[in-house]
């Protein structure tokens, strides 16, 4: 086991020096640097949004929601404050994190379609109060907000974000948001608050979303509300139900897969949309629980994979 | 230890448990029988708190229940089992002990979040702890398999290892021989015995097969359409003649 993690330091950093390299030659062209940053960002998104609705089973939609709180708080903070990044990001996360408790507390109450409804209005509420504050700038957003994230700063939050997720799942409360999940009565009666942990869950996911705000908005220079529309949400949605309800990794191999697709669709306008609908269906058709379904894709299972084939081999 | 006054349940227009009195003492083995549709699981439901009462009150410890969460009952001291088995289906069969295992043990969110000391201490000795009452039940060489891939008697077994994993003074079993063969059913009596003695426990049980009922309880409440209509010893409840007309008369 510590050799594992060693090895997967290594190839974590090896991941990071390379393409830090890649963007320095000049081999990442600026197109597919727009792209890795995407990238790093839906990680973050969909990976937090699991939380919720993948490990503790409650289908929330509010996602874009956070992710503004967070994206204009920091916003406000590095322009008009001018305060440091990391501070910033922080302070953006922790207002979606409050965020998250004010509105989970009231609707988690709620089940199933009516919880969805319920966090798709708030977070349709969130974009717009943001629309009627002019100090932020309306309907028109915010501009000129300076380009702090590069390479290492979204590596390393997304990075923290999977870490986190993942040893949060791994743990007693993590547990108990997956019992939550399994069988609410069950868990209340086996000694498990279950308010709690699904505020617990809902608010750390929009942690997380209010980061992957944070670093949005100082990459593309501008935010407004309408990048934070509930299409947003249905996106990350989207990456999770394909990666799988419950799989950390899965939701990273999805948010990697539906950004590639989207880039390499790019040209072909209206009819992108149609074959990303299209790639969707069928992949519910042929496997409605996801990519990896609620495994974890780990080195583990790489070997005995390998141990198989060569199995076969022999037969 | 835990007693009951005139508490009722209403649904709608139907009094599922009415004016109920119970009444348990410390130690004790006390089975509760009935048709079906008499009520007996809604007192469950009501004793650990997942229904609220209509009125009446509940009394556990000279401190009442009316009005706590379930969880919070838990922790008082009450734990059950289901009648129709819930458990968490895709968490293995340790992992499901250790969440019962969850309020009397649970580590601080940092540690997790980090992976500090506390979190591996933590873990480790719910482990241990789980590990042993798996092997008291004889569940331990499964505790890496699925909750949902166990067959059904050992489904049942560890639902009751959960149960006592919550640490409770009183365990509520809610039909704990459902489905099972006779064999089964004698094996499972001499496990609540065992049980019984080995976590001092006073133990409430939902039964329909009367063997296992008359076998190990003390005393038995009779329940009809919410109602008691008999209390007493096995062999008391035998020769009633409510009961016997009530619930017994198809079998005798």
């Amino acid at each position: 086991m510590k050799r594992n993690n060693i090895l997967v330091g290594i190839l974590l950093l090896a991941l990071y020096l390379i393409v830090e390299l890649g963007i320095r030659t000049g081999i990442i062209e600026p197109f597919q640097q727009v792209n890795l940053f995407l990238m790093g960002i839906n990680i973050i998104l969909a990976v937090s949004l699991n939380l919720i609705v993948g490990f503790t089973g409650q289908l929330a939609l509010g996602h874009a929601g956070f992710m503004a709180v967070g994206a204009y708080v920091s916003a406000v903070l590095t322009l008009k404050l001018g305060q440091p990044y990391l501070l910033a990001i922080f302070a953006g996360a922790f207002a979606a994190l409050i965020m998250g408790i004010i509105i989970g507390l009231p609707t988690l109450r709620l089940k199933g379609d009516y919880l969805a409804i319920a966090t798709l209005g708030f977070g349709e509420i969130i974009r717009g109060i943001i629309v009627n504050i002019d100090y932020i700038g309306g309907a028109a957003g915010i501009n000129g907000i300076p380009k702090y994230t590069n390479w290492t700063w979204l590596y390393l939050f997304t990075l923290f974000t999977i870490f986190a997720v993942k040893n949060f799942v791994n743990s007693t409360h993590g547990r108990a948001c997956i019992a939550i999940r399994d069988n609410e009565i069950a868990a209340e009666t086996m000694g498990i608050n279950t308010t709690y942990y699904k505020v617990l869950a809902f608010s750390l996911g929009a942690f997380f979303a209010g980061i992957a705000g944070a670093l949005y908005a100082h990459y593309f220079f501008l935010i407004q509300p309408v990048t934070f529309s509930m299409q947003k949400s249905f996106d990350a949605l989207v990456m999770v139900v394909f990666g799988g309800l419950g799989s950390i990794t899965g939701s990273i191999l999805a948010a990697i897969a539906v950004t590639f697709l989207n880039a390499a669709l790019i040209n072909l306008g209206a009819l992108r949309m149609v074959i990303y609908a299209m790639l969707l269906v069928i992949i519910m058709v042929f496997r409605p629980q996801g990519l990896l379904g609620t495994k974890e894709f780990t080195f583990r299972t790489l070997l005995r994979l390998k141990e198989r084939g060569t199995a076969n081999a022999k037969d | 230890m835990l007693r009951t006054e005139r508490l009722t349940r209403t649904f709608g227009g139907l009094a599922a448990v009415s004016n109920l009195d119970l009444n348990l003492r410390q130690g004790e083995l006390v089975g509760l029988i009935g048709p079906n549709g008499a009520g007996k699981t809604t007192v469950f439901n009501l004793l650990t708190g997942v229904y609220h009462p209509s009125s009446g009150d509940i009394i556990f410890e000279n401190e009442s229940l009316v009005g706590h969460k379930p969880f919070q009952i838990t922790a008082k001291g009450l734990a059950r089992t289901f009648q129709n088995i819930r458990l968490f289906e895709s968490l293995s069969v340790l992992e499901n002990v250790k969440i019962a295992l969850h309020w009397h043990s649970r580590y601080s969110l940092f540690s997790a979040l980090f992976r500090l000391k506390g979190f591996y201490a933590g873990e480790e000795k719910m482990t241990a702890e789980a590990l042993r009452l798996l092997e008291l039940f004889n569940l331990d060489h499964k505790k890496d398999e699925l909750a949902k891939n166990l067959p059904y008697g050992e489904q049942r077994r560890l639902e009751i290892v959960r149960a006592i994993a919550a640490k409770p003074k009183i365990l509520l079993l809610d039909e704990p021989a459902a489905g099972m063969n006779p064999q089964e059913t004698q094996d499972l009596m001499a496990l609540i015995q065992k049980v019984r003695k080995l976590f001092n426990l006073t133990i409430l049980l939902i039964e329909h097969d009367m063997s296992l009922v008359m076998g190990i309880c003390e005393r038995i409440y009779v329940l009809d359409y919410g109602k008691v209509i008999a209390q007493g010893t096995p062999a008391e409840i035998k020769n009633n003649k409510r009961v016997i007309e009530a619930y017994l008369g198809e079998e005798a």
